[in-house]
C-alpha cells in the first residue's frame, strides 16, 4: 500500500453569513476525516449541495470568507515532512500551489481569461512559477507540454470563446498538470460535458496521473465516471463522508442505505426494470436533522439515528460505513 | 399507424458570421419522424446536434427554413396558438429558471387556468391543481404559497411537468428534463414520464443526451448528429446492437456503472462543430474508424435495417 500524501482530521468548515444582523451558519463541511494515498485516483460523490466543493476548498487550503475553518486539520506529506496548510504563512502556501497541489475549479469558461490567447495565458502561468526564460523559451515548454498531451497544437493561438467546452476544459486540466503537482484536485471537471467529450477528459486526466504518478481528488456526482476513473471512492451526506471504500466494493457492496439508493437509482443497458430514487429531498445544510442526517429519508430508521451520530464502522476490512445498522451486526 | 405528431421534411438554416463571411449551418437537415399516441419518443446526441431547435420548431418558438410541423391533421399550427398548446405542453432544462423567484409557484397554475379558462371559480381550479399535484406525487397543501426556492430541484421539476399536465395534453415536449436535477433524485422525474404514458395515455418527446435514461423510459429513439437523424428505431434496437458507428461510438463512451467494465482504447476528438457541420457526404466521417471513399463524397440515404433506420453507407447495397 502506498503512503499518506493528504490528510484531513476532524475538519469543520462553514459558511458565516451575516444578513442585516442576523447570523446564519451553512454547516458544508462537518467533521470529515480523510487519508488520500499516493498514486490514486480518489474520487467524492454525492448530491449537489453536500458540500463536496467546500471540502474540496477545504483540502485545498483556500479559505475566502464566509467560509471559515470552524476546527480541525490538514496536512501535507511534502518532502517526508507533514506539512499543516492552515499554520503555514501565506507566502509558503503560495509555493506549495501550483507546484506540489493544483486545482481544476468547476466551469472551465470562467477560468480562462476571456481576453487574452492561451498562450498568454501560458506565460502568465509560467512567468510566476519559472524563472529566467524569455519569452520564446516560454512559448516552446507550452507547445511541447500541448503536444505531450495530445492537444491539437493551434488551441495556443485561440482565445477561450473559440475552443469547444471539451477543449477549454483540456486546456485547464493541462495547466493544472504543467508544473507536475504531486496532487490535482479536479472539481466536477466532466459536469455539462457530452458523453464523447467527457470520456477525452477523463482520458486526459487518467493519462497524466499515470505518466506522473500523482494523486487526483476527483469530485464529480456522475456515478457512472466515479466507477470508470476512481479508485476509492468517498460518499459525501449532508457535510459528512458516510462511506468509503475501494471502487470494486462501494458498486459491489454498498453498505450504507444513502450509497445503495445512489447506485440502485443508475438505470442500466438491458434492464428495464423499475428504479427508485432516494426518497424525500436533500437536507438542509442550515439546520441539519438531529442524529444521521440521513435519518429522514432512510427506511431503516431506529431511535439511535435520531439522537446520535453514527462513527464509522468497519465491517469489511477497508470499507467504512458511518450507519447505525453497522453498529448491531 | 395513428400518428399524434408528424414533422416533415424539417430544415432549419442558421447564418453566422458578416455579410461578406457568411457560413450556412443546417442546423436541421431534412428530418423526418412521427409521434404515436402514448409513446415515449426520444431524441438523443450531443450539444449542438439540433435536437433543442427542433423542440423549438415543433414548439412554434422558431420559424422552420422548410418543411411543415403536422399535429391534429393541420399543418403549422400558428394561428391557433391556444388549440395547440392545449395539446402540446412544454418541460424546460433548468428548473429553476423556469419559475420566477419572486413570485410563488401557484401563481404560475392560476395564471394558466385563466389563460385555457379551465375553471369558473377559484374552488374548482384549486380542486383541478391538487388533482395534477397528485399525479405528480405532491398535493396542494404543501405547495401552496411557497417560492421556488423551498423547493429541491426534482420537486420544481415535478411541479412544472404537473402545470403542463392542467390543460389535459397529448403530448408533453421535454427538453433536457433532468439533466439539472440531482442524480439521486432523476428517477423520480424519470419515473413520472412512465406513469403518465401508461395511466393518461399521455405522449412524450424526450430530448435528452443521457441515453441510459433514455433506454430507462423511452420506446422509441432517434440518435441526431450534426442535424441529422442518423439512425431511428426501438430503443432495444438501437441502443443495445447499434448499427451506424457514431451510435456505437456514443454507446461506448458511457460511463457504466460498474468497475470491471471501464473504457478501454482512446478516441479522436479534433474537429469543431461548425466544422463537422460544412461537411459535405456523411458528417461523421472525419472521426468514423470505418470511413470508405464514398462516405466524403456523398450524403448517405436511409436504409432500412431490421426495423431500424440508419443513415450509413455501410448498410447501403449500392
Amino acid at each position: 500500500m502506498n503512503g499518506t500524501i493528504l490528510r484531513a482530521e476532524q475538519l469543520q468548515a462553514f459558511y458565516v453569513l451575516d444578513i442585516f444582523g442576523t447570523r446564519r451558519v451553512i454547516k458544508a463541511v462537518d467533521g470529515v476525516n480523510l487519508e488520500i494515498r499516493e498514486n490514486e485516483v480518489y474520487g467524492i460523490a454525492g448530491e449537489s449541495g453536500c458540500g463536496k466543493s467546500t471540502l474540496l476548498k477545504a483540502l485545498y487550503g483556500a479559505m475566502d470568507p464566509p467560509l471559515r475553518l470552524i476546527g480541525g486539520k490538514v496536512y501535507y506529506r511534502v518532502e517526508g515532512k507533514d506539512v499543516d496548510i492552515f499554520s503555514l504563512r501565506p507566502d509558503d502556501v503560495k509555493k506549495l500551489r501550483w507546484e506540489y497541489i493544483s486545482y481544476v475549479p468547476q466551469g472551465s469558461m470562467s477560468v480562462l481569461n476571456p481576453v487574452i490567447k492561451v498562450k498568454e495565458a501560458y506565460r502568465d502561468f509560467l512567468e510566476s512559477h519559472v524563472r529566467g526564460k524569455t519569452r520564446g523559451e516560454i512559448f516552446e515548454i507550452a507547445k511541447e507540454h500541448i503536444a505531450a498531451l495530445g492537444l491539437p497544437p493551434t488551441v495556443l493561438e485561440a482565445y477561450p470563446h473559440q475552443l469547444s467546452g471539451g477543449m477549454r476544459q483540456r486546456v485547464t486540466i493541462a495547466l493544472a498538470a504543467l508544473l507536475k503537482p504531486r496532487i490535482m484536485i479536479a472539481d466536477e471537471p466532466t459536469t455539462a460535458l457530452d458523453v464523447v467529450v467527457q470520456r477525452g477528459v477523463i482520458q486526459l486526466l487518467k493519462s497524466i496521473q499515470e505518466s506522473l504518478g500523482n494523486t487526483i481528488i476527483l469530485v464529480t456526482h456522475d456515478m457512472g465516471v466515479q466507477a470508470n476513473v476512481a479508485d476509492r471512492v468517498g460518499i459525501m451526506y449532508a457535510g459528512k463522508i458516510v462511506e468509503e471504500a475501494s471502487v470494486e466494493e462501494i458498486f459491489g457492496n454498498p453498505l450504507h442505505p444513502y450509497t445503495r439508493y445512489l447506485i440502485n437509482s443508475l438505470p442500466r443497458f438491458g434492464d428495464k426494470g423499475t428504479r427508485e430514487s432516494v426518497p424525500g429531498s436533500p437536507p438542509s445544510l442550515i439546520d441539519p436533522p438531529s442524529g444521521c442526517s440521513f435519518h429522514p429519508r432512510c427506511p431503516y430508521t431506529r431511535p439511535i439515528c435520531r439522537e446520535q451520530t453514527p462513527g464509522f464502522f468497519e465491517p469489511v476490512a477497508h470499507h467504512k460505513v458511518a450507519c447505525w445498522l453497522m453498529g448491531e451486526r | 399507424m395513428e400518428k399524434l405528431l408528424e414533422v416533415e421534411n424539417l430544415t432549419k438554416v442558421f447564418t453566422l458570421g458578416s455579410l461578406l463571411s457568411r457560413i450556412r449551418i443546417r442546423a436541421v437537415d431534412d428530418v423526418s419522424f412521427h409521434i404515436r399516441p402514448a409513446e415515449i419518443f426520444t431524441l438523443a446526441g450531443e450539444s449542438g446536434c439540433g435536437k433543442t431547435t427542433i423542440a423549438r420548431i415543433i414548439l412554434g418558438f422558431e420559424e422552420p427554413t422548410s418543411g411543415a410541423v403536422i399535429y391534429g391533421g393541420k399543418k403549422g399550427a400558428k394561428n391557433e396558438r391556444v388549440w395547440f398548446t392545449e395539446g402540446v405542453q412544454a418541460i424546460f432544462q433548468d428548473p429553476f429558471g423556469t419559475f420566477n423567484p419572486l413570485r410563488t409557484v401557484e401563481q404560475y397554475f392560476f395564471e394558466t387556468i385563466q389563460n385555457y379558462r379551465l375553471a369558473r371559480t377559484r374552488e374548482e381550479g384549486v380542486r383541478l391543481i391538487d388533482e395534477k399535484l397528485r399525479a405528480v406525487g405532491l398535493s396542494y397543501e404543501e405547495f401552496a404559497g411557497k417560492y421556488p426556492s423551498e423547493f429541491s430541484g426534482g420537486q420544481l421539476q415535478r411541479i412544472s411537468i404537473a402545470r403542463a399536465l392542467l390543460t389535459d395534453p397529448k403530448l408533453l415536449v421535454a427538453d433536457e428534463p433532468v439533466s439539472m436535477v440531482d442524480a439521486s433524485l432523476r428517477m423520480s422525474v424519470v419515473n413520472l414520464f412512465k406513469k403518465l404514458r401508461e395511466e393518461m395515455g399521455v405522449s412524450v418527446v424526450y430530448i435528452t443526451h443521457d441515453l441510459a435514461t433514455a433506454y430507462y423510459v423511452g420506446d422509441r429513439i432517434a440518435i441526431m448528429f450534426r442535424g441529422n437523424i442518423v439512425e431511428m428505431g426501438p430503443v432495444e434496437k438501437v441502443l443495445i446492437e447499434p448499427l451506424h458507428p457514431y451510435t456505437r461510438l456514443l454507446r461506448e463512451s458511457i460511463p457504466e456503472a460498474d468497475p470491471s467494465r471501464r473504457w478501454g482504447g482512446r478516441i479522436a476528438l479534433t474537429e469543431t462543430e461548425y466544422q463537422e457541420y460544412l461537411r459535405t457526404g456523411c458528417k461523421f466521417a472525419g472521426r468514423c474508424p470505418e470511413v470508405m471513399e464514398v462516405c466524403r463524397n456523398r450524403v448517405p440515404g436511409y436504409v432500412e435495417v431490421d426495423g431500424v433506420q440508419v443513415r450509413c453507407h455501410k448498410y447501403n447495397p449500392l
